[in-house]
């Protein structure tokens, strides 16, 4: 598939967003003042920047608000209304941090669950897709849960559940980039499936259709950029887990704040850049069973 | 919107014969000419740097050929045309976050309310056939319509109220009819040549059907000129044959 700038900035940035706001909501840290301000801040404007970015992949954005329309069967839609949701309705409890209200932290905790469900439907948007085996799998989810619950416990400053999710967020990925490899081939789907002539004998491309890529090789089949997989995997692994893991296990053990917040900002940079080579590879890498039709994939 | 019908009270859809096919093009063509007037349920089908060095463009129907090698037997070069195939269980329709992308209860014909798509995409990322392409310039999506604007449209003559590629093709190798209906032409072609789906694993039940080409005779192991080869030379030539296999 085609890794479009402005769904890998949507993705990476939302999931990051929400997760920094779950932990927000529910009270880790329970910041106040200005620096409750900035905090929260940073979560909204990230959940929010990751939404708009998303806008701009749409051929229409001024009629992204029919999107809300379809929630009973579209899963787009359903993080409409869970993403928007969760920003309001955790809206009082991030007032009443920063201006010190002390009101209760009720809506924090729905705010917090809602931002989980956002980043799960997110992932639902790739999951359902029968189409692209790749994604069409039960890891999907978790992938994208355990990019959220990493990235914001080091945005949160929660350095122990950070470290213990930076591992399981590791052993994912780890584990997603070598099963992903046989998932097309699990399904069994070549062209013989595909042009029901697999039944006759062995089908190869003779003649392609057309002479210049249409629409569905430019967005589908993306072989371009997967040259370099090989290097980029272990590059998204150590960026996205192990180098923010290790400013984790140092912030977590000091107890100078001097030291801690530079890693924790060391640790949040680290993982952005890895977050985002890692969506760039889950997009790039990603086959879609219409490129069997090409004879490619 | 984009709750499927639980029940259309026609199927309507096209039956393909791959025996039949020649890979003309033709129907492609009568498509894209049909579709790109803009007056009709798709609005236009556009182009890009058409005549320039890379031409490029939205087609609602486009014609693949296979070489498909049997073994044991000579290859065979197969056109495909591959179209949306109104599915059953559409899933391009139930991705769509808008309800522009819906099926019809009346006759299941799967369309989309151009002017109520938002050009996200999804619905053709969730299209196993490639059935969809986004205008590349009113970046909206597009697919076939089994020409919902002909089929019904008695300002036309009666002939010519089915599918364009349907009535442009030369070889007869595209039928349009109804399979909720066991007795039609469609119905019929389907089982008495064996009609086939297109990837049946990915659950989306497709209207349209694809009849495989028929059995080719057997190879004959013989050349039909072998006669000809046992010919025995006469008069000089014999002679020189008969001296030169001395040696």
């Amino acid at each position: 598939m085609n890794p479009a700038p402005s769904v890998i900035v949507f993705t990476v940035l939302s999931g990051l967003g929400f997760g920094l706001l779950a932990f927000l909501g529910l009270g880790f840290p329970a910041p106040s003042g200005w620096i409750a301000f900035l905090h929260w801040g940073l979560g909204y404007a990230l959940a929010i920047i990751g939404l708009l970015a998303s806008t701009l992949h749409l051929g229409h954005p001024e009629r992204a608000l029919k999107a809300f329309s379809q929630w009973q069967t579209s899963w787009l839609s359903r993080e409409a209304w869970t993403s928007v949701a969760a920003l309001i309705l955790l809206s009082p409890v991030a007032l009443s941090d920063w201006l010190g209200l002390g009101w209760p932290r009720l809506t924090g905790t729905i705010g917090a669950a809602l931002c989980v469900l956002t980043v799960f439907t997110t992932s639902m948007i790739y999951a359902q897709l029968k189409t692209v085996p790749r994604w069409n799998h039960w890891s999907t989810p978790p992938l994208f849960l355990s990019f959220a619950l990493a990235g914001g416990a080091v945005l949160a400053g929660q350095a122990w559940i950070g470290l213990y999710a930076m591992i399981g967020l590791a052993c994912v990925m780890a584990w997603t980039f070598l099963d992903g490899e046989h998932r097309f081939a699990r399904r069994g789907q070549t062209t013989g499936t595909a042009t029901g002539l697999g039944q006759i004998g062995t089908v190869t491309v003779f003649e392609q259709p057309h002479t210049s890529p249409n629409y569905l090789m430019r967005e589908m089949i993306h072989v371009v950029g997967r040259n370099h997989v090989a290097k980029l995997r272990p590059i998204a692994l150590v960026l996205a887990t192990v180098i923010p893991a290790l400013c984790l296990l140092g912030a977590a053990t000091t107890s100078d704040p001097a030291i801690a917040l530079p890693l924790f900002v060391l640790a949040a940079l680290s993982h952005l850049i890895g977050a985002g080579t890692q969506r760039w590879l889950f997009f790039a890498q990603a086959e879609h069973v219409v490129g069997l039709y090409y004879g490619k994939r | 919107m984009t709750q499927l019908p639980t029940h259309t009270q026609k199927k309507l859809g096209l039956v393909i014969d791959l025996d039949t096919c020649v890979g003309c093009q033709a129907c492609v063509t009568a498509c894209k000419g049909w579709n790109d007037q803009g007056q009709g349920q798709v609005g236009g089908l556009s182009d890009t740097d058409p005549y320039g060095a890379a031409p490029s463009g939205a087609f609602l129907n486009r014609v693949h050929t296979y070489q498909v090698q049997p073994e044991g037997a000579p290859a065979q070069t197969i056109a495909f045309p591959r179209s949306c195939l109104h599915c059953e269980d559409a899933p391009c329709v139930t991705v769509c976050p808008t309800g522009a992308s819906y099926k019809r209860s009346q006759d299941g014909i799967v369309l989309v309310n151009e002017s109520a798509c938002i050009g996200c995409g999804l619905c053709a990322w969730a299209c196993p056939y490639g059935a969809r392409e986004m205008d590349p310039t009113a970046h909206v999506m597009k697919k076939c319509t089994l020409c919902v604007d002909r089929i019904y449209n008695e300002n036309l003559p009666e002939e010519d109220r089915e599918p364009a590629c349907v009535r442009t093709c030369p070889t007869g190798a595209r039928h349009f009819g109804d399979f909720a209906d066991p007795d039609s032409n469609v119905s019929k072609l389907t089982k008495s040549r064996g009609g086939y789906d297109l990837m049946p694993d990915l659950g989306t039940k497709p209207a349209n059907k694809y009849l495989p080409p028929r059995k080719k005779d057997e190879p004959v192991e013989a050349s039909p000129l072998s006669a000809l080869l046992d010919i025995q030379a006469t008069g000089f030539a014999g002679w020189l044959d008969k001296v030169l296999g001395k040696f």
